[in-house]
């Protein structure tokens, strides 16, 4: 299963990443290595499995409807790199 | 000339009314100062776990069931990836394969006036994003982006029909319909104008008999019925124009623009979507058993269909009365208690659709904000059938309840409305017109029966109006013929 450097590109324009050549290069051969390793869960007859939908034998863990206080203002922007008027301040992205 | 047929499907986001967040306890009122209604988890900070809140569960069972869909016995949530300030955690959850509901469907007018069942694939429970203000007039124009999270995380249900509507006006009744229906069962405040119900509108044409459908356009953007019903219009003669013209269609999103009645697009083809979506590990599955079905099913009013057949088909309202009222959860609600002390559907309707709308009108208020109190209307009405005061008196009496919020009794004292039914009162009046009116009186016994009109309209004058009309003609003729 070897993964291609244009799908190594596109799989970091999604995640916004820019890698240089040998990045790109290095990905491939990591991902591709990955990749082979699921293959052998293929080896596998799952026909009579059901699809796991959460690890943890948990179901139906719920909230109230109930109202409680946040975080006031000065800590929410607290990390924030830029701020303005009680907003994040971000670049425009088209 | 190819003939071509326009295929749409809907996509509605509807805000539910809970208090609280989907996954936290934040407020949901969107009136708050920016990033006050804002916690670690609803900002996406580092450590934090969502929890479900089962009011949203509740709420989209109910919006399921009013919509005639099947309640899924599993169901879990996912993460759609995509980068986005309005996102603060650099995902959307939602749900996938696995949503809530599925199988619904809603029965619309089609252009021919007939019954048109409009299938609804799914509805799945997903997190609003946060608002975007801009530096400038538009994003184009602005040197950055001021986020506001107090929607982040709000709960939403996204409603996706199956592509069954044929036309701009189907698109609209559709919307028309699932916008009542979702306000009978108190789902969501759907306001289009403020977003608290969105509409995303997929559109495609094929030659007329083709099987397979063409490529669609998705328009975002939609705030109102008027706007569906242009922006489908729209999209349906530049595809069409395009096709004749041999061009092929691209497969985009487009913003609807609505001052110039335009649609632009907002993204280029290779950045089509790619959202890898996965299982969300924070969130557990949700399993529905029929119990809790049921009790939900137990909040859920009649909805407007049926409660447009009662009016029709058990009271004789008129199609058009009856839809009406009906299309005004309030005014509906507000018929059926008067109807509960004052059993009489067409009389009501005759009121509230003449003389109350009008008031109502008038105020410049809405319905839900007036005094006017069911069954004080009820009393009025009873007052009438009983012959205690007039027609013309009664809609004095309405306009003085809706003006002040008096009850109807102290105004028909206070104004004197009370109509003389007392037999001896009128008796006197009778007898008074009879004596100074010896002509028609004569021409009446000699058979000359108009002289009769003549007569009772002297008592009434008389009387100032305020004479039983029924009790003085039996008295005028008991006088006449026997005396």
């Amino acid at each position: 299963m070897a993964i291609s450097i244009s799908q190594v590109e596109y799989v970091a324009k999604l995640a916004k990443l820019k890698l240089t050549e040998e990045e790109k290069i290095d990905y491939a051969k990591n991902l591709s290595a990955v990749l082979d390793y699921m293959e052998h869960l293929k080896e596998i007859d799952t026909r009579n499995v059901v699809a796991t939908t959460h690890v943890l034998p948990l179901q139906n863990v719920f909230r109230e409807d109930v109202v409680k206080p946040g975080l006031p203002i000065k800590e929410a922007l607290a990390n924030a790199p830029d701020q303005q008027d009680g907003y994040f301040k971000v670049p425009r992205i088209l | 000339m190819t003939q071509y047929e326009t295929v749409i499907g809907l996509e509605f986001h509807a805000e539910l009314k809970t208090k609280t967040k989907i996954f936290c306890s934040c407020p949901t009122d969107f009136s708050a100062e920016p990033n006050t209604h804002v916690c670690p988890v609803c900002l996406g900070l580092p450590g934090v776990l969502p929890v479900l809140n089962k009011r949203a569960v509740e709420l989209a069972i109910k919006a399921g069931l009013a919509l005639n869909c099947q309640i899924s016995h599993l169901s879990k949530f996912d993460r759609k990836n995509y980068f986005y300030p309005d996102l603060p955690k650099g995902y959307q959850v939602t749900q996938f394969p696995l949503p809530i509901c599925t199988n619904g469907y809603l029965i619309i007018k089609d252009d021919a006036g007939n019954d048109k069942r409009i299938r609804i694939n799914r509805i799945h429970l997903e997190e609003d994003a946060g608002k975007l203000v801009h530096s400038g007039t538009t994003i184009a124009t602005s040197a950055y982006s001021l986020p506001d999270y107090n929607r982040a995380a709000v709960p939403l249900i996204e409603i996706v029909t199956e592509p069954d509507l044929s036309s701009a006006e189907e698109a609209k009744n559709f919307a028309e319909m699932l916008k009542l229906t979702l306000q009978y069962a108190a789902v969501s405040d759907v306001k289009m104008e403020q977003g608290s119900l969105r509409c995303d509108v997929n559109i495609s044409l094929r030659p007329q008999g083709q099987k397979e459908l063409g490529v669609k356009t998705e328009i975002k953007n939609l705030n109102s019925f008027r706007s569906i019903l242009r922006a489908v219009a729209y999209e349906q003669t530049r595809q069409t124009e395009a096709l004749d013209n041999g061009e092929r269609i691209i497969q985009e999103t487009l913003t609807w623009d609505d001052d110039n009645g335009t649609a632009f697009s907002m993204r280029s083809k290779e950045d089509a979507h790619d959202y890898h979506y996965f299982p969300e590990p924070d969130l557990v599955p949700t399993i529905v058993e029929q119990d809790w079905i049921d009790e939900v099913a137990k909040e859920l009013p009649e909805l407007p269909q049926k409660r447009k057949y009662r009016l029709v088909d058990q009271y004789g309202l008129s199609d058009y009365d009856a839809s009406t009222i009906v299309n005004n959860p309030v005014l509906a609600l507000f018929f059926d208690r008067v109807l509960y002390h004052y059993d009489d559907p067409k009389t009501v309707a005759n009121w509230l659709l003449g003389e109350i709308s009008r008031l109502v009108k008038s105020s410049e208020e809405e319905i839900e904000m007036i005094s006017l109190k069911p069954d004080d209307v009820a009393y009025l009405l009873t007052q009438v059938k009983e012959g205690a005061i007039n027609n013309n008196s009664a809609k004095a009496v309405l306009e003085e309840m809706f003006q002040t919020g008096k009850e109807p009794d102290a105004i028909i004292k206070e104004k004197g409305f009370a109509q003389i039914s007392d037999t001896s009162a009128l008796q006197d009046a009778v007898k008074a017109v009879i004596s100074a009116n010896p002509q028609p009186v004569a021409d009446y016994r000699q058979g000359k029966k108009q002289a009769l009109g003549f007569l009772l309209g002297q008592i009434m004058k008389a009387t100032g109006g305020q004479a039983n009309p029924q009790a003085v003609r039996e008295i005028l003729i008991n006088a006449l013929d026997n005396e």
